[in-house]
């Protein structure tokens, strides 16, 4: 790739926009899956008193099931939302850099 | 089209198969870590067998280059490439281990799928468009885009190879002792099937016939899956309620397994398996080397979206299935554990959860169908193991390091198809040796290998501006050493397989990760840091044309230029 097109590319605003939102979004994303997974986990470590309780009256079925189903359900939704924006956003606002610089 | 020596390898394959059932039939009786040979399982693997050879005669016509050997042109969907990364990450282990797992312990088997599933959103966030926009064959060309090229490659071809290596006799092992299981076939027959099947869709098809083994694989897992838990499901007016108390009054353990038990013993080693599972999975060299299959880095993502989705969903399935087996197989003790008697387990071993429950729902036929996905899932692992193990070998050590980027096409080819036959001769005798060893903690080091070598390098040299060569190799290379090293001196090698005295180990915890994947991002930092080379100069200069083409993908290399 020649400099001057990554110099023009630095110096535009759009490709320092995409560069930032994207950058805090996937690490707030990142954080938000290791937040939920670790909660677990830990909450497994220190209280499993907890999750051993039962849903309801007269029931079986214990907080740690819907909870942990919900962990895997969470992070495929996490997944997709992060795909879904990139896929359509992210690459609307990077078409529109690739078209002002790369093709001068 | 022909191809000779492909025929002369099926009519091998087909006398070695004969042999095998053969020897399986006569040698069976009164030994119950084998089953009866079971015709319909090996007439549905036959099937499945005739089909993917078929695919790969068909793929072998398709691949002339280099570049189709390694991502088959390119030209793979989203869609598609998200099928075949599921189909080369759910593996044999995963599906009757945690199966297994959930059927001896109930919940504590929901714990250990949910870790194997939160490395792919963190690949997604961190690496998937970057790793697509820079790289063209290896992970090893993301890592060493601005560095000097021989180090760098040493460095990410060792990693390569040595968690391929690991996770390659794990799955080696695992095929033949299941297969013994299964179709009552040797064990020295199984590994010897497995190999030279692997071989030829690797030799013949590379990357073509590889993807769509993994596609086809993973659609009859996800289908036969998606069987047995609505199977089990219907049986209890799809309300889990009722399964769950129904497992809790027939389970031996009654309501424990309801709640959290042993398996996760202290915080330190939660967290450090769930560093390893987590950052591992973005190191791992054959599920990296999918990423160059698709045109774009669009198509990269959607392809971790899907594989994400049904990961996730195949989890959720096996929790299902592993109640199921408890709930139907204690209504017919005489037919599936030891001597009729529940106390004594399962035939042919815990593992056999999902199988047994796969003859409870649709007799022999659909046990054979499952038999034969098993089977399948196993090949289309260990494929995707020897190809990315063979590009290791070809693109990162002949191509740019021995040749210095001057080899021609062809001769990378060569070089590729050579090690593939190479690396299958090997994973069939590392097979054979290892098969009275304990090899449960080879998955789990590959892991711990992949998150503290590879992981460390890739991301760092990505994402941080002053890394440097000479940060990078000396990084990667003390998360190699000291997972492995730490990995001996813990328990379940220094105890479980060297057998020194229970409590000897010196390094307590189940997974080396959190100290070798902190100290390899430390001694990254700590030596680009120091690092006041002309070098350095140079590939700190780089970092932003490098940054660029991987946040906007321009200059990224497109399906058609492969």
């Amino acid at each position: 790739m020649k400099d001057d097109i990554v110099a023009r590319i630095v110096a535009n605003p759009k490709y320092q926009q995409l560069k930032s939102t994207r950058a805090s979004f996937s690490i707030i994303m990142a954080l938000l899956v290791m937040v939920i997974y670790y909660g677990y986990i830990l909450l497994i470590a220190f209280d499993k008193e907890l999750l051993a309780q039962k849903l309801g009256e007269g029931m079986v079925t214990s907080i740690g099931i819907p909870m942990g189903v919900g962990v895997i359900v969470l992070t495929v939704i996490l997944t997709n939302i992060y795909v879904r924006r990139a896929n359509t956003e992210f690459d609307a606002l990077n078409d529109a850099i690739v078209r002002e610089e790369a093709n001068k | 089209m022909s191809h000779p020596l492909l025929r002369q390898m099926l009519v091998l394959l087909t006398g070695l198969l004969a042999v095998g059932v053969a020897f399986g039939a006569g040698a069976d009786l009164g030994q119950t870590t084998k089953q009866a040979t079971n015709w319909v399982a090996i007439g549905m693997f036959t099937a499945f067998v005739a089909l993917t050879l078929w695919i790969t005669k068909w793929a072998a016509g398709k691949t002339k280059s280099a570049a189709d050997f390694y991502t088959a042109g390119g030209g793979i969907t989203g869609f598609q490439n998200g099928l075949a990364i599921a189909g080369d990450f759910m593996s044999a282990a995963s599906f009757l281990g945690i199966s297994g797992l959930v059927f001896a312990n109930g919940f504590d088997g929901l714990i250990f799928s949910i870790g194997w599933l939160v490395g792919w959103p963190v690949l997604t966030f961190l690496m998937a468009e970057r790793l697509r926009n820079l790289g063209k064959f290896t992970f090893a060309d993301v890592a060493a885009y601005r560095f000097a090229q021989t180090p760098i490659r040493t460095f990410a071809a060792t990693g390569s190879l040595v968690v391929v290596a690991f996770y390659m006799i794990a799955q080696m092992v695992g095929a033949g002792q299941l297969i013994k299981v299964l179709f009552g076939l040797e064990y020295q027959y199984a590994v010897i099937i497995v190999g030279v099947l692997m071989m030829l869709y690797v030799l013949f098809g590379g990357m073509t016939a590889t993807t769509w083994v993994q596609i086809i694989k993973a659609c009859m897992l996800l289908t036969g899956a998606s069987f047995m838990a609505i199977a089990v499901l219907w049986q209890f007016d799809f309300n889990p309620e009722k399964l769950f108390a129904k497992a809790v009054e027939v389970h031996a353990k009654h309501d424990l397994i309801m709640a959290p038990g042993g398996l996760i013993k202290d915080p330190i080693s939660a967290i450090s398996v769930g560093l390893a599972l987590m950052f591992g999975t973005a190191g791992l060299p054959h599920i990296l080397m999918r990423f160059f299959t698709v045109p774009s880095a669009k198509e990269a993502r959607k392809s971790v979206g899907w594989a994400t989705t049904w990961i996730g969903y195949f989890y959720i399935l096996t929790f299902i299935i592993g109640f199921g087996a408890i709930v139907l197989l204690t209504q017919d003790p005489g037919a599936y554990y030891v001597d009729g008697d529940i106390a004594k387990g399962l035939k042919g071993g815990g593992n056999m959860a999902a199988v047994h429950l796969a003859n409870a729902i649709g007799g022999n036929a659909f046990l054979g169908f499952i038999s034969a996905v098993a089977f399948a899932t196993i090949l289309a692992v260990v494929a995707g193991l020897t190809l990315s193990g063979a590009t290791a070998v070809s693109h990162d050590l002949y191509a740019t390091v021995f040749k210095k980027g001057q080899a021609d096409s062809a001769s990378e080819l060569r070089v590729s198809k050579i090690t593939t036959v190479c690396l299958g001769i090997l994973a069939v005798f590392l097979g054979i040796a290892f098969e009275k060893e304990n090899v449960a903690y080879m998955v789990m080091l590959a892991f711990a290998i992949a998150c503290s070598a590879n992981f460390p390098v890739l991301f760092m040299s990505v994402l941080w501006k002053n890394c440097t060569t000479r940060g990078a190799v000396a990084g990667g290379s003390v998360g190699l050493f000291l997972s492995v090293a730490l990995t001996i001196v813990s328990p379940s090698v220094w105890e479980a397989v060297l057998h020194h005295d229970k409590g000897t180990a010196l390094f307590p915890y189940s997974s080396p990760a959190l100290f070798s994947m902190s100290a390899a991002f430390f001694t990254i930092w700590l030596v680009s840091v120091l690092d006041r080379s002309k070098q350095a100069e140079k590939e700190r200069a780089a970092f932003p044309a490098q940054q660029v083409r991987s946040e906007t993908g321009i200059g990224a290399v497109t399906s058609a230029s492969h």
